[in-house]
């Protein structure tokens, strides 16, 4: 594996008693900023001021940009590639800044041994965050070069520019980033300020760029964790209990060990696996081992049919997301109603899979996981290992949409490989473990009370949502199923209640129109009956269905159209563009529609600090069946600067479909047995019989302003346009999530 | 036992208990990645492989069955450096997102359009439905498989696949 030792390495005292050149540098840097107007970045206060998105925690810039003598360009993102095209979208950035072809630059993503530390890759903030950054690092570094060139040409840095990894003076002559470079010039802390390019002057970023791994993905290149190939390698899967909590109380492994190919049965505690030198030897004895182990019982499920309505039951704590004016004043409800969302699964098609070696004390681990440096803190402690001897390596798996089963794959691989050191490992879960052992989005209820004034506004609005955490991602151990099964078994930690901006269980439970008297309740659940964690857009799934049908009601209250009604509350002038756009592009109207044809309209801004999302489509409900086809949806979305105008219409065409189908079809099912809910066929999802006639994504030109991200603005907009869209096609309104078929059926009274 | 098998071209022989499916010789004996494991179950279409010019589930069909048949799995379609039709079309579309159900959409769509260049998109969305996707890219990959019945039928030869 590559290393960098030179990261690091030389201190402050020795870069700034070395070089004389850095001085100039930061000299000439400074002089640029006086002569420059159009200085970007956050603003200097005393005496450290924040440096812009992820060079707040790693301000060096050759720990994000490097530069070779032979230049050689290094990008170093700690964010990961989750078919997002966060790649292509980075390098664009990168490029554009540094002033070279994108295909100059070698891209580095996750790995606990060469790239910064960037927490996990979620919450749409991989280009505010990763982006900011290595946009400002860029924009340094060239000035840098620009300085270095200035000083070895000994004239005013402002005749000179970047062009093509080269430094241009006016009479032509050039020189090249390698032959300017040091290691001392770029082992520097980032400055607050930056000089970025302005958006006029864009020679990539802004533009639709085709991605960079798409060519080895329609090829059979092998880049997925899962075509992993190490010399020597073996196979493994695990057998787990057949509920949570359930303890191995007998095994008698003989017969798997007899069994063609098998390598090792590895117990610790209740973690059970097995090991072969081929991947089928590897299943058909994992399914011999099923049979020769013995279960306690395990945690008891709850009672399914009165599952969702005892959110509203169980021990609970109170958060208060939001109070403004006089909540609970008005005399009458013009609106009240309880919401629903089922307990959903990620469903990446692939399933989970890791590969890990135990060589030479260190265990190294090729993840899909969205957070290396996170799990291998969990993975070390479990282990009982200084963090050191771990390295994990993000690899490319299968589309994740939050945390699925890619960390705790990872653990499973890692203590599989400590029984056969100097092997490396490749497990892959089956298609039921994923099913069953993923952790689920949360299931929620939610209630609104709102009331209107005289005049058609909202006076009043108090919403109240029932929800456990959003996130149980690594960090402990606790987290990981496999430290869960050892004999000294980690706990998972306790769930805290945390109301914070960009909120959990509570995203985008504030709805962002204006209304004068408002109280939004967050009922907090620390006890989750099923394992829960981080999917798509966390409650805002929950929260913005609730609050967007909740609107469409109140505009049918109000007389007033659900677009203009909308545009009555919002004093945001980015969010009345979308709605706008959305409903323009639609051809939106009150004409009279089709039999049995709807059209609905929803609105959020992701968050409320992040990307806008608009969008308005129109349904068709099969009266005999009850089954919703949606025809056509035109959505727009406005992601602040744009980077790859195709990476953002992609992502959120993939996100109006994924999350029409959670919609229309998706839920977890259980009994007291266990979870029921294990295949495709018993949890099925969108097939492309259902998918719309068109998805119209546009994407709205904001030049200059910060990145708002894009991946989950979709999720909560979606199932409120179609439940309102279904409104209005029926004339009833649908609270429970999935809109099933025999739901809907049921609920319009064929 | 030995099981000789002819795959994108090449007969070989392959040392697999003949109950073996498909997928596992594919991807674990020869190394090839375009079929994916998704379900082993026959549900999910991301181990779909053509075998004489048919879309087959590759997880769920044992090697035994497969002696003297011709095995197509994107591999076959072309390479990074020369992309067939049905690669070029979804390069050119943009149609994958984390890219992992793509290979067994191609393939599945490739024996369609084999059989019929000119399939239209009611049946281009019939035949891709045993096939999942969860990233959401359906619209893409159906613009995608329209083009590259556009690129064979504009050259015949082009879109055959080895």
């Amino acid at each position: 594996m590559m290393t960098r030792p030179d990261r690091k390495r030389p201190t402050r005292r020795s870069v700034i008693a070395g070089g004389g050149s850095i001085v100039v540098s930061f000299a000439l840097l400074s002089q640029a900023f006086a002569q420059e107007g159009e200085v970007q970045g956050a603003a200097p206060p005393q005496p450290k001021p924040k440096l812009p998105g992820s060079l707040a925690d790693d301000p060096w810039l050759d720990a994000w940009i490097r530069i070779d003598a032979d230049g050689a360009i290094s990008v170093f993102t700690g964010k990961a590639e989750l078919g997002q095209g966060v790649k292509t979208a980075i390098l664009q950035i990168a490029a554009e800044e540094l002033e070279v072809d994108p295909t100059a630059i070698r891209l580095v993503t996750a790995d606990t041994g060469q790239t910064p530390n960037e927490g996990y890759t979620a919450g749409s903030q991989s280009i505010q965050n990763s982006g900011t950054a290595i946009r400002h690092a860029a924009a340094q570094v060239r000035e840098l070069l620009i300085g270095q060139a200035a000083a070895q040409w000994q004239i005013p840095a402002d005749q000179l520019r970047a062009e093509n990894g080269k430094v241009i003076r006016s009479d032509g002559q050039t020189l090249d980033y390698g032959s300017l470079v040091s290691t001392e010039i770029m082992h520097v802390e980032a400055r607050p300020q930056s000089r970025l390019k302005t958006p006029g002057s864009f020679r990539i970023m802004g533009k639709p760029m085709k991605r960079v791994d798409i060519p080895a993905k329609v090829t059979g290149t092998p880049i997925y964790v899962q075509d992993m190939r190490l010399p020597g390698m073996v196979h493994a899967r695990v057998v787990r209990p057949p509920r949570p909590g359930a303890t191995l109380t007998a095994l008698d492994p003989s017969a798997v060990e007899r069994f063609p190919g098998v390598v090792a049965v590895v117990r610790n505690g209740s973690f059970l696996a097995v090991v072969a030198e081929r991947e089928f030897q590897a299943i058909q004895a994992m399914r011999l081992l099923e049979t020769a182990a013995q279960w306690s019982e395990g945690m008891k499920f709850p009672n399914p049919s009165e599952f969702i309505q005892s959110l509203k039951t169980r021990p609970a704590q109170q958060g208060v997301v939001a109070e403004r004016g006089q909540p609970g004043a008005a005399s009458a409800q013009s609106f009240q109603a309880t919401f629903t969302r089922p307990y959903q699964i990620h469903g990446s098609i692939g399933p989970s899979c890791a590969v890990a070696l135990l060589e030479s004390g260190t265990t190294r681990i090729w993840s899909h996981t969205q957070g290396v440096f996170p799990d291998r803190a969990a993975i070390a402690e479990m282990l009982g290992v200084p963090a050191e001897q771990v390295h994990v390596v993000h690899v490319e798996g299968s589309g994740c949409y939050g945390h699925n089963g890619a960390d705790d794959a990872a653990a499973d691989a890692a203590l599989i490989a400590q029984a056969v050191p100097g092997r490396p490992v490749r497990l892959q879960w089956m298609r039921e473990q994923e099913h069953v052992w993923e952790p689920y989005g949360p299931a929620m209820l939610t209630e609104v009370r709102a009331s209107l004034d005289q005049s058609g506004r909202i006076a009043e609005w108090n919403y109240d949502l029932w929800s456990n955490t959003h996130s149980t991602r690594p960090g402990p151990a606790g987290s990981l199923i496999a430290a869960q099964s050892l004999p000294a078994a980690f706990k998972a930690p306790p769930a805290k209640l945390s109301i914070s901006p960009s909120g959990n269980g509570d995203r985008n439970a504030v709805p962002l129109y204006t209304i004068p008297n408002m109280r939004v309740i967050w009922h907090f659940l620390p006890e989750m009956p099923l394992r829960v964690s981080a999917l798509r857009a966390l409650g805002a799934y929950a929260n913005v269905f609730a609050i967007e049908s909740a609107m469409d009601e109140l505009a049918l209250t109000a007389n007033a159209d659900p677009v203009e009604f909308r545009l009555r509350h919002m004093d945001d002038p980015r969010g009345r563009a979308v709605i706008e756009a959305a409903a323009d592009g639609f051809g939106w109207s009150r004409d009279r529609l089709p039999d049995d044809r709807g059209r609905g309209f929803a609105f959020a801004r992701y968050k409320n600090l992040a990307a806008y999302l608009a969008m308005a489509l129109e349904i068709e409900v099969e009266r005999e069946t009850g089954r919703c086809r949606i025809l056509r949806v035109v959505a727009a979305i406005d992601s602040g600067e744009i980077v790859n105008p195709d990476g953002i219409r992609n992502q959120t065409e993939g996100g109006i479909i994924q999350a029409a189908s959670w919609t229309l079809y998706e839920t977890v099912t259980f009994d007291e047995s266990g979870i029921t809910s294990t295949d495709w066929s018993s949890y099925p999802i969108m097939r492309f019989g259902s998918v719309p006639a068109s998805i119209d994504v546009r994407v709205m030109e904001r030049p200059g302003e910060p990145f708002l991200g894009t991946g989950e603005a979709a999720q909560g907009p979606t199932p409120a346009a179609i439940a309102n869209a279904i409104r209005h096609a029926t004339g009833r309104r649908l609270y429970d999530i999935p809109f099933r078929a025999e739901k809907v059926k049921a609920a319009i009274g064929v | 036992m030995a099981v000789t098998l002819t795959v994108n071209g090449r007969t070989q022989q392959v040392e697999a208990d003949p109950e073996t499916p498909l997928l596992y010789v594919l991807r674990d004996h020869l190394e090839l990645n375009g079929a994916k494991y998704g379900c082993g179950i026959g549900q999910c279409g991301s181990c779909t492989v053509m075998v004489d010019g048919e879309a087959v589930l590759s997880c769920v069909t044992p090697v035994l069955l497969l002696e003297g048949r011709r095995v197509t799995t994107v591999e076959g379609l072309g390479t990074l450096e020369k992309p067939g039709p049905m690669q070029q079309a979804f390069i050119e579309e943009q149609a994958a997102q984390c890219g992992y159900c793509i290979p067994g959409m191609m393939m599945r769509a490739q024996a369609l359009l084999q059989a019929d260049p000119s399939a239209n998109e009611a049946a281009i969305r019939a035949h891709l439905e045993p096939n999942l996707c969860r990233c959401g890219t359906h619209m893409r990959i159906i613009k995608a498989v329209m083009r590259a019945g556009e690129i064979m039928r504009q050259n015949p030869q082009s879109g055959g696949a080895s």
